[in-house]
């Protein structure tokens, strides 16, 4: 086998830190080098995982999944060594990059509370790729997020799919529209007098005259005279693309009964939807599973209050036993940690019951494929994207570090504890 | 190291295995006492609620009538110690005034709390519950042990004048600032305004003493000024919210003017003040937050905080501040601060004989010792692993949680049925809870 140069051999990733604080500048040729990742363990969750693999990276592409002892790389790649190496982990619904670190008025664009139904909000307007949490949740090995409009209105907006890279909303972006969040549930009514929805009931009547709107505008769109044809809408053209199935709506719905009320919708408008929270999941897993929708669930040690109340630490294994496809998400924190971290929340589920895999797959390719960009992100597979996060152990473990992370081949810092 | 035991002069005539009549032998497992290395194929010998002994299970043999428990390829740990939480639902201060000692917790804990149970299943057996942090001085707090309750009263710890133990809490930085009247809108005016009662409270305990006991020269008793005075004597803790730098050191600033024993809490920026806390000697009550940020006072919170800590030579708990975390994912903090450079064992004396230290309890919890409460946790594997559970939680010799029971299993991992019954309190403005609620559930900011 070719080995590479020696002054290679010594770049340990436990010094990897160290090496890439000077990383933006020093690294500007090394971006574009190939890489030659060696893992003890390389889990490419396409198949099965990989004592002693290598992942080799040209291009921002993964060009070689596989044992070390197969391949043979050139002298120009860069050699990583880590323990253990899974794909880039995705978080199926966040908040960061409109959630900000402070808390502070602004840097907090996860909800326009002016009306209860603006689906033409577009998070890719919103988001800032350079807040401090972007980079935070990255150095945890997140390298993609689906992230947006947070729970707390009736449509609160559209999300987008987005890497952690740090640059701009535009560069980084994965998909700039990738579903309409809907809120049923407390998180989608008021209770201020005289406003609407101020119910359960209501809010579905609002929903329902919404899409039956945009039914209305598409028949018209679709007429030969194109003088009676209507102006452009923004809100109902973000509405058809939900009954067109190009953009999905993302639904949370704790309670049982609001997660039935989706999936009543879902039926009533021929729509394809995602449940998103689900922490009543288990008393309607058969409803969810004759349904046939995804479900991004809630954090695993979310806070169990209000509609959430019923939520279990097990939901993540009751919906693998159940065949419903499933991923693990971080969710929206108003306060205190301001944002969640989806390995955190996909270990601790991986620790009740779901166990190592299953918790890698619903932060992984499941998660990829839910939001629909599988096809680049997701796995360690030849062709996908070169975004890989690197561990010194168990990524799950508590006593386990992040200590590189790849994006597009380009390497950033994992965590770091001050000082 | 492990002692000689006759077990036949310990055993009770008839046998009642309730409370250890007899005692009771839990073998095989690996006990981490704490106080000492660990030991493989351990024995942890309890009876009538107190550690009889605990070490090598292949040093002794024991005598036909103890009752024996095979726990072999579990983990032992003591009981954790959480210093700082809300679980019961205790309450302190209202929104009159921002110094109110004369609150005490005592007369708010709902003992039905579920979260007392989930604070069980999370292996925690003893507990500090404060009033919250909106004010300057907000209550007093209670140090309970999680035995089987009913009442507030069955979770007390009594001190041998019989009165329960808990310390005082006090907060300073941005929570109780706020814009009501008589509250403080600046730090310095924060500073004053307790520096103020603290003098009062010399004052008081001046008076009292010139008194001799003379009734008529005795000074009206005041409920508050009686707890500071508690304080000044050393008789009671101040359990201190604070987080900025500069807020630690004001607290520490007050201690030293004032005398009084000092638990510093949160302490977000205590990486950055390490050595100004262990030179004031001042114990740390730490929390490990998934992200820093949420409010501005916590910016820079680390989990280094633990590591840096326990490099400086301070004593360093953790804490849920349960509801900010959840008090069934206790074990998890220790596994964050190894993460982060704390050694192993300063991580799970953190979770215990730390804790027990900063309620001065030392002497009863926090270590497996001959002599201790017999509180302690049986865990299916490394403490440290997120892949472990808490199959069992002991306080004073009495199986208080046990996973293999459903309605315990429901409260450890959540379903319909382990939900709050009540509404959660604790931490900045009172209602802060309802604003939390309203937020992740209406998008109130």
């Amino acid at each position: 086998m070719n080995r590479s140069p020696s002054r290679n051999l010594h770049r340990s990733l436990l010094c990897a830190a160290a090496v890439l604080i000077a990383a933006p500048f020093a690294q500007a040729d090394e971006s574009t080098m190939p890489v030659a990742i060696h893992g003890e363990m390389v889990y490419p969750v396409s198949g099965p995982p990989i004592s002693g693999g290598l992942v080799l990276v040209r291009d921002g592409k993964i060009t070689y999944v596989g044992p070390t002892e197969d391949m043979v790389y050139t002298m120009d790649h860069r050699v990583i060594r880590a323990k253990v190496v899974t794909p880039g982990l995705i978080d199926a619904r966040a908040t960061v990059g409109l959630s900000g670190l402070l808390n502070q008025p602004h840097d907090q664009d996860m909800l326009e509370k002016s009306a209860p139904l603006q689906p033409e909000l577009r998070a890719i307007d919103a988001y800032n790729p350079r807040d401090p949490l972007v980079a935070y949740v990255r150095s945890y090995g997140i390298t993609t997020v689906h992230t947006g409009h947070a729970p707390g209105m009736l449509v609160s907006g559209q999300t987008m799919v987005v890497k952690t890279l740090g640059g701009t909303a535009d560069g980084d972006t994965l998909k700039p529209a990738a579903m309409t969040a809907v809120s049923l549930g407390s998180a989608g009514t008021t209770d201020q007098a005289g406003k609407s929805p101020g119910t359960r009931a209501k809010a579905m009547a609002m929903l329902r005259a919404e899409l039956l709107k945009a039914q209305e505008y598409a028949r018209k769109l679709a007429l030969p005279d194109e003088t009676k044809r209507p102006a452009r809408d923004l809100r109902q053209e973000t509405m058809l693309r939900a009954l067109d199935g190009t953009q999905p709506l993302l639904i949370t719905a704790h309670r049982q009964q609001d997660i039935m009320s989706a999936l009543r919708l879902a039926a009533e408008f021929n729509l394809s939807i995602v449940l998103d929270g689900c922490s009543d999941a288990p008393l309607v897993l058969d409803e969810i599973k004759a349904a046939g929708f995804p479900v991004v669930l809630h954090p695993t040690m979310a806070r169990s209050f209000g509609d959430m109340e019923n939520l279990s630490m097990e939901t993540a294994t009751r919906l693998r036993t159940a065949g419903i496809s499933f991923a693990i998400q971080s969710g929206y924190e108003s306060y205190v940690p301001k944002t969640r971290v989806v390995l955190f929340e996909a270990g601790v589920a991986a620790g009740k019951g779901l166990g190592f895999e299953s918790a890698l797959a619903a932060v992984t390719l499941n998660a990829a494929r839910i939001i629909g960009v599988d096809d680049r992100i997701g796995s360690l597979e030849v062709g996908k994207d070169a975004d890989l996060a690197l561990y010194d152990g168990d990524p799950f473990e508590y006593t386990t570090r992040c200590v590189a992370v790849f994006i597009n081949g380009r390497e950033f810092p994992g965590e770091h504890h001050t000082p | 190291m492990f002692p000689r035991i006759t077990l036949g002069l310990l055993l009770a005539a008839g046998a009642a295995l309730h409370a250890q009549e007899s005692p009771v032998a839990f073998t095989g497992a690996k006990i981490i006492p704490i106080t000492g290395e660990p030991v493989e194929n351990g024995l942890l010998l309890v009876r009538h609620g107190k550690i009889i002994a605990v070490g090598d299970a292949r040093a002794v043999r024991l005598a036909a009538d103890v009752q024996i428990v095979d726990v072999t390829g579990k983990v032992i740990m003591p009981g954790l110690v959480d210093s700082h939480s809300h679980v019961g639902g205790v309450q302190g201060a209202d929104g009159s005034n921002p110094i109110q000692p004369d609150a005490r917790a005592l007369d708010s804990l709902d003992a039905r709390d579920p979260r007392l149970q989930k604070a069980r299943a999370g292996g925690i057996t003893a507990v500090n519950v404060m009033p919250g942090s909106g004010h300057l001085i907000s209550g007093q707090t209670l140090y309970l042990k999680l035995r089987a309750a009913r009442v507030v009263d069955d979770l007390l710890i009594k001190l041998p004048d019989g009165s329960p133990a808990g310390g005082l809490k006090m907060a300073n930085g941005t929570n109780p600032m706020r814009p009501t009247p008589n509250f403080p809108g600046t730090r310095a005016k924060s500073a004053a305004l307790v520096r103020d009662q603290f003098i009062k409270a010399q004052e008081y305990r001046a008076k009292r003493d010139r008194a001799q006991g003379d009734p008529d020269k005795l000074p009206a008793r005041d409920l508050g000024l009686e707890q500071l005075v508690e304080v000044l004597e050393g008789k009671r803790v101040v359990q201190h919210h604070t987080h900025r730098q500069d807020d630690i050191l004001t607290v520490l600033r007050l201690a030293r003017e004032f005398g009084f024993k000092v638990v510093l809490h949160h302490v977000s920026d205590a990486w950055q003040v390490a050595d100004e806390i262990a030179a004031a000697d001042a114990a740390c009550s730490i929390i490990i937050v998934d992200s820093p940020g949420g409010k501005l006072e916590i910016r820079d919170i680390s989990f280094a905080n633990g590591a840096v800590l326990e490099k400086a030579g301070v004593t360093v708990g953790f804490h849920t501040d349960d509801g900010v975390t959840d008090s069934r994912h206790f074990l998890r903090s220790a596994g964050l601060g190894v993460r982060a450079g704390m050694s192993r064992a300063g991580a799970l004396k953190a979770l215990t004989l730390a804790n027990a230290e900063m309620l001065g309890l030392a002497d009863r919890i926090g270590s497996l010792e001959e002599g201790k409460d017999a509180d302690f946790i049986i865990l299916s594997g490394d403490p440290l692993s997120v892949y472990t559970k808490v199959e069992q939680t002991w306080v004073e010799g009495q199986k208080v949680f046990d996973f293999a029971d459903p309605q315990d299993r429901l409260y450890a991992l959540g379903g319909p049925g382990a939900g709050d019954a009540q509404r959660l309190q604790l931490c900045c403005y009172g209602n802060a809870w309802d604003l939390i609620i309203a937020a992740n559930q209406g998008g109130a900011q």
